[in-house]
Formats: structure tokens, sequence, C-alpha cells
């Protein structure tokens, strides 16, 4: 033990090391949360089953749900905590993460099951986590998955959200010009032209796919779907909307997107300075930079941010705080 | 347009401007699992929220949408009840 330190500081470096191992101090002196992992929200019902026991063996049979979807369980005595960890595991359920790390990634149900995904939100979050889990950065890194523009996983207030998009194409052929695509389109994106077939403005589009699923003869169909990736946000005292920076990135570039930004941040970021923290200090385009290596031409220029597609979703003026992205060489 | 006649002629009729998602579908769905294979059911919808819902949720269960004329407040779409063997 560190003699050199004062009783304070060996009792944060305690607090740090179990949070560390995904453990919560608990206000009750000897109480501690145990947070169990669970990637875009998904469980076994074996685990859940394990996890309602453990709460009853070892705790007051209480579960709390995190807002970042993880079952946690309440009032676990310190001394027990060996034997949680084992019990849990017996049935391969694992614990998450806190503190200034990668944190277990989270996602809405995405194509695989809701009616509105266009990306498979459940897998990536999957592999994202067990490829990145509990890998150390300046500050705690949340990132998530939202399987459409709709976006019910806030990847807008995510240190790194990726939120599925699909641009739509339309097949000539098929096409009875019957209509309902363009009255279904929210953002007066599609017209009738004079040979009466949708005509797409793509600057107003924002790649939610209400054209396609509403489509009775199939004619308009998915031409490319991928995530639009959102950096430096978050919630908390100082909450930060994050900067739009590239679209209909594909699936198979979803990892080294990651990669990147957590690399950038830990040359960039401070000790305890959160992504969107960073930007603030030493601007954006540094990082656009080491991005567009990823993501080639789906990176976004302060031309696209002033397109209606983009613009309509920092809606109140929002839009208008946007930085000046510069043009990079 | 809403003069124009349908070229198939429906089985059954079903007007479903003012009834909100997700009844809307409830009743469409009903009303075309009490048809035969292969018969015509005319559904009127409003616009907006009711026709970004339920020529997908058509679509997802089978059923073809074999015309769409659009009203001019909402759309008539004839759908053909598909088998139980696609459900
Ligand atoms: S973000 Fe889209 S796909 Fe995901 S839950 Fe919300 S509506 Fe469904
Ligand atoms: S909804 Fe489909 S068929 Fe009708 S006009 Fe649009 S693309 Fe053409
Ligand atoms: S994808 Fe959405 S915004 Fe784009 S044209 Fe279709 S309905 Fe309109």
């Amino acid at each position: 033990m560190d003699t050199g330190k004062s009783k304070e500081q060996r009792a944060e470096q305690r607090a740090e090391e179990l949070k560390a191992g995904g453990f919560i101090p608990q206000r009750q002196r000897g109480k501690i949360t145990v947070r169990c992992k669970a990637p875009g929200g998904r469980m076994t019902s074996e685990r859940l089953a394990k996890i309602a026991e453990v709460a009853r063996r070892y705790g007051q049979g209480v579960v709390h749900l995190s807002v970042r979807m993880s079952p946690e369980i309440l009032y676990v005595d310190l001394s027990d905590l060996d034997d949680v960890v084992r019990e849990l595991g017996e049935v391969g359920q694992e614990i998450a993460s806190c503190g200034k790390r990668f944190r277990v990634t989270t996602a809405c149900g995405g194509c695989e099951y809701n009616p509105n995904g266009w990306t498979d939100t459940q897998r990536l979050a999957l592999e994202a986590t067990d490829r990145f889990f509990g890998q150390e950065t300046p500050h705690k890194f949340k990132t998530c998955f939202s399987g459409c523009v709709i976006d019910c996983m806030r990847s807008r207030q995510t240190d790194l959200g990726l939120q599925g998009m699909v641009r739509p194409s339309l097949d000539a052929e098929k096409c009875t010009r019957c209509g309902i695509c363009v009255r279904v389109c929210q953002d007066e994106a599609l017209t009738m032209a004079e040979d009466e077939l949708p005509v797409r403005d793509t600057d107003r589009c924002t790649c939610c796919g209400d054209c396609i699923k509403s489509c009775p003869f199939d004619a308009m169909v998915p031409g490319r779907i991928g995530h639009a990736v959102y950096v430096g946000g978050k919630h908390g005292k100082h909450p930060h909307v994050a900067y739009p920076v590239a679209e209909l990135v594909p699936d198979d570039t979803v990892m080294d997107v990651i990669e990147a930004t957590m690399e950038w941040y830990r040359q960039h970021g401070n000790t305890g300075e959160r992504i969107g923290n960073t930007f603030d200090r030493v601007g954006i385009d540094g990082f656009r930079r080491a991005l567009r290596d990823v993501v080639g031409d789906g990176l976004l220029t302060a031309e696209d941010l002033q397109k209606h597609g983009w613009r309509s979703v920092f809606y109140r003026g929002l839009a208008d705080t946007f930085p000046q992205y510069g043009a990079l060489d | 347009m809403e003069s124009q006649a349908m070229e198939r002629q429906a089985d059954e009729k079903i007007d479903l401007r003012g009834t909100p998602c997700p009844m809307n579908w409830v009743k469409t769905k009903l009303r075309l699992e009490e048809l035969e294979q292969g018969q015509l059911l005319e559904v009127l919808l409003d616009d907006g929220e009711p026709m970004r819902n339920v020529p997908g949720s058509v679509k997802a269960e089978g059923h073809r949408i074999v015309e769409a004329a659009p009203l001019e407040h909402g759309f008539r779409l004839l759908i053909e009840r598909a088998g139980d063997a696609t459900q």
C-alpha cells in the first residue's frame, strides 16, 4: 500500500478501482451497486433470472435499470463481491465498467425487429462492446446505435453515436406514379416531376426511409444504407449536442470509426475531459481530418450542414451555432 | 383522380379516414382476415401518419397492394389478401 497517500486519497483510489470493475460504492457504508453488462440492452432470460436470484440473495431483492440499459443490483455487501461475481459468471453474466473508459454500447432494436430500423444496431453494439469494452480513454466514452433518424438512442447526445439512415432509390419501371411517397415525406424532399415520376431533392432528404416503407409497389427501394456519425455529445451538468461529422458510413467501416475516434481522443484529450470538451478546446477540424482517412467522402462539410436535411435535425436555431468547418487540404 | 374507376372490383370496402393509428391498421388487418385469399379490400386512409404506417404493415404481412390512388385528402388502397402460408 502507498503510505505516502492520505486516507482520503486511498479511499478515492479504492473507489476508482471498484468503479473500473463495475462496482459503485453506495451512500450506505459498506454497500455497493453491481452494474451488469447488457450490450444493446439485450438479455437472455437465463441471465435475467440469475440477476434476480443474486439480487434476492445478496442484495435487497431490487434491481435498477441504469439510464444506459445496464441492470444494477443494489445493496450488495462489499464482502460478498467475489461470490456475486462468481455466481453471475455461472450463466456468463459479466460486470459492466464505470470510470474513464469505453462503456458498454447501447442500442435500440434496429432492423432486426423494429419496423423503422435500417441498421443492425444489436449486432453492431455487441461487436463494439466485445472489441472496445473497458479500454481506457481520457474520460468516460459512451457509444450507441440508433436504427433510424428517429434516433431513440440519442446518438446526438452521446460521445460517439451512430444512427441508421437510408438513401432511397427509384425503380422507375415499377413506379405507378401513385404519389404516396410524395405525401408521406415530412421534409418535402419529394415532388412529382413533369413525367410524374417522384424526384428527390437530396439536400432536403433526411434519409428516414418513410417513402420506401410506404411505397405499395416496391418502386422506392433502399439505395444505400449506412450510419450518420455524431461525435462530442453528452448530457449532464453541461450538456453538449454532438457534431454530425459523417453520413452513410457502411457497416464494415463502423468499427474503424470507433477506433479512429478513440485514438484521436487519446492523443488530444486531457485527462478528465470529455471528447466534446476537447473539441471546444482544440477545434474539430483535426478530428475531421483523422476521420476522413476512414470515411472518405462520407465526411460532412460546412456546406452539407447548411442543407435542409441536416438543419432540420438541429432545429430551434441550434444549426446556426455550429462551428464553421474549415476546408481540409 | 377520385372519379377514376378502379380496374378491379373490391370485394369489401372500409373507410378509415378519421381513424387514428394504430386502430386503422388493426381494422385493416381484421377485415383482410375475413376475406378469402385473392379477394380485394378497398381501404380509404388519411394522409400523414396513417400513410406512413399502414402500407408498410400491409406489405410486411405479405398482402399485396394492387392499386393506390390519391384522394383530395388521403389515399385509396386496393389490397389483395395473401394466403395464410405467407403470413
Ligand atoms: S431509432 Fe428508429 S429503429 Fe431504433 S427504436 Fe427508434 S424508431 Fe425504432
Ligand atoms: S409510392 Fe412508389 S409507386 Fe407510388 S409514386 Fe412513389 S415510388 Fe412511385
Ligand atoms: S427518405 Fe424520408 S426525407 Fe428522404 S425522401 Fe424519403 S420520406 Fe422524404
